[in-house]
């Protein structure tokens, strides 16, 4: 019960002028495990996910990284070179628009193996059969590995911003609506991959949706937020099933059933 | 020497409902009794007297406001009422099985998959949960599909298969024959009997009093709670 966490933020404040879009939140993730942040657009979320990255710095408050090594580092007091390199190795971001991470003029198999060799990887056969293991891994044709990526679709665009993502083992992944925007049959295909993956390598992730369904088939954990602030958190089947806030009980009431 | 498996102490859940104008339902109020291992109790009680929001509560589904849950889990008595979220994914992870009235299904995942998932990683578990389906009479045709296409029935079979392939020593069961035939029906009789006499304690809602006869020991009745004037 004592297991050290992954990271673990405290009192994290972020106003925009008069807004407030983080008001003194507290996460914490432990190895292994997928927390959903839920809310709708505006209350904070992306932004939370953005501070807990490092991507953007908190008016105040803290963010602890347990690095592989067991020491902690405070994300928001580190070189930018090392969390430069902490995102090129221990941690992966997952955007909503794949084109946000890939580079669309290199080949598939090129961004997949270009982590690999910010990492320090030079053999180009490994690089190659790296590359083609995780396009097949996330159900992209081997023999795609050379075409660009404006030559796939929506769905292989997110499978192959995945692939990329994962190449380097990651212990860590921020998503931001990694399904948003797909047709739902692609949303189920991307849904059971990343549930597959996350699970058989023991990747936390920590995932930001307004999709409860999604939360609800990944999440272990469940943070509700409204107006930068988590009015509700627990199991992700407590949250869902027995919502207490009355914010949390109007997005669960709001969903319609299929 | 018996050994107690759960105590429930005191129960109380208390609804509110935010968007009907705060209406507050008292749902459970000073609920307790206790299961040994090897004993089944039955919830009984009118339909709305709370029987599903206790046995959810004890799995940590439904939180309760007040009173204990104490689950023997790892040879020492864990509260689920002040558990962190992490300790109860603990407790159901090896201690506290649950098995709910419909199967959630997952996009893509075939039955045998579903089944072998919660078998906690065993090493057999494809061929256990294969085995599982088979005597709740799944044909060997359907083990390679998700279920999202089939039968009530079926689709609860598999939901039991998934809830006693762990072998939890606390299971909770919600109407586990509510739409099976009576062969079926039978065959889950066959399995809850085995499960206690290897020591398993069970909390269950049967409706039908057929299955609730020959598997309970004991009735716990819920009332329907009186709100104060």
């Amino acid at each position: 019960m004592s297991e050290p966490t992954l990271l673990s933020a405290s009192g994290l404040t972020l106003r925009f002028g008069a807004i407030p879009a983080l008001l003194d939140v507290d996460a914490d993730l432990w190895p292994g495990e997928i927390l959903a942040i839920v809310g709708e657009s505006g209350s904070g979320k992306t932004t939370l996910l953005n501070v807990l990255s490092g991507k953007m710095a908190p008016q105040s408050g803290q963010v602890m990284y347990r690095d592989p090594a067991g020491a902690l580092q405070d994300v928001h007091a580190m070189p930018a070179p090392a969390l430069r390199a902490l995102h090129r190795s221990d941690w992966g971001f997952v955007h909503q628009n794949p084109r946000e991470n890939l580079r669309m003029a290199v080949s598939a198999g090129g961004n997949v193996g270009e982590r690999l060799m910010a990492q320090g990887s030079r053999h180009y056969g490994h690089i190659r059969a790296a590359a083609i293991d995780w396009l097949e891994q996330v159900e992209i044709d081997a023999d795609r590995v050379d075409d660009l990526p404006r030559t796939f679709s929506g769905g292989m665009l997110q499978r192959l911003q995945i692939a990329r993502t994962l190449v380097t083992h990651p212990r860590l992944v921020f998503m931001d609506e990694p399904t948003g925007g797909l047709d739902v049959s692609v949303q189920a295909r991307l849904l059971d991959l990343i549930r597959s993956l996350v699970r058989r390598l023991g990747i936390a992730v920590v995932l930001v949706t307004h999709d409860l369904a999604v939360a609800r088939l990944l999440a272990d954990r469940i943070m509700v937020m409204q107006r930068g602030e988590v009015v509700e958190a627990g199991l992700t089947d407590q949250v869902l099933d027995d919502p207490r806030h009355p914010y949390t009980q109007l997005l669960v009431s709001s969903v319609l059933q299929a | 020497m018996n050994t107690v498996m759960l105590r429930v102490e005191d129960l109380a859940k208390r609804f509110t409902l935010h968007l009907q104008g705060g209406v507050q339902l008292d749902v459970l109020n000073g609920a307790g009794f206790e299961v040994q291992a090897g004993e089944c109790i039955a919830l009984s009680g009118p339909s709305g007297a709370g029987k599903s929001t206790l046995l959810r509560a004890l799995y940590g589904n439904y939180r309760a406001d007040a009173g204990r849950i104490l689950v023997r889990h790892d040879g020492a008595m864990v509260d689920l009422v002040t558990a962190t979220p992490r300790q109860i994914v603990a407790v159901r992870r090896t201690t506290l099985g649950y098995v709910s009235q419909f199967l959630r299904v997952v996009p893509r995942v075939s039955a045998l998959d579903i089944v072998a998932d919660a078998a906690g990683g065993r090493a057999d578990a494809h061929t256990e949960a294969a085995a599982l389906l088979h005597r709740l009479n799944i044909p060997a045709s359907l083990h390679g599909l998700p279920p999202a296409t089939f039968s009530g029935g079926e689709q609860q079979r598999i939901n039991l298969a998934r809830g006693f392939i762990h072998g939890h020593p606390i299971l909770l069961l919600d109407e586990p024959t509510a739409s099976l035939d009576a062969a079926n029906r039978d065959v889950v009789i066959a399995m809850i009997r085995e499960a206690k006499s290897r020591g398993t304690a069970i909390v269950g809602i049967f409706h039908d009093a057929a299955v609730r006869d020959a598997v309970a020991d004991r009735l716990y009745q819920v009332a329907p709670y009186q709100q104060a004037a």
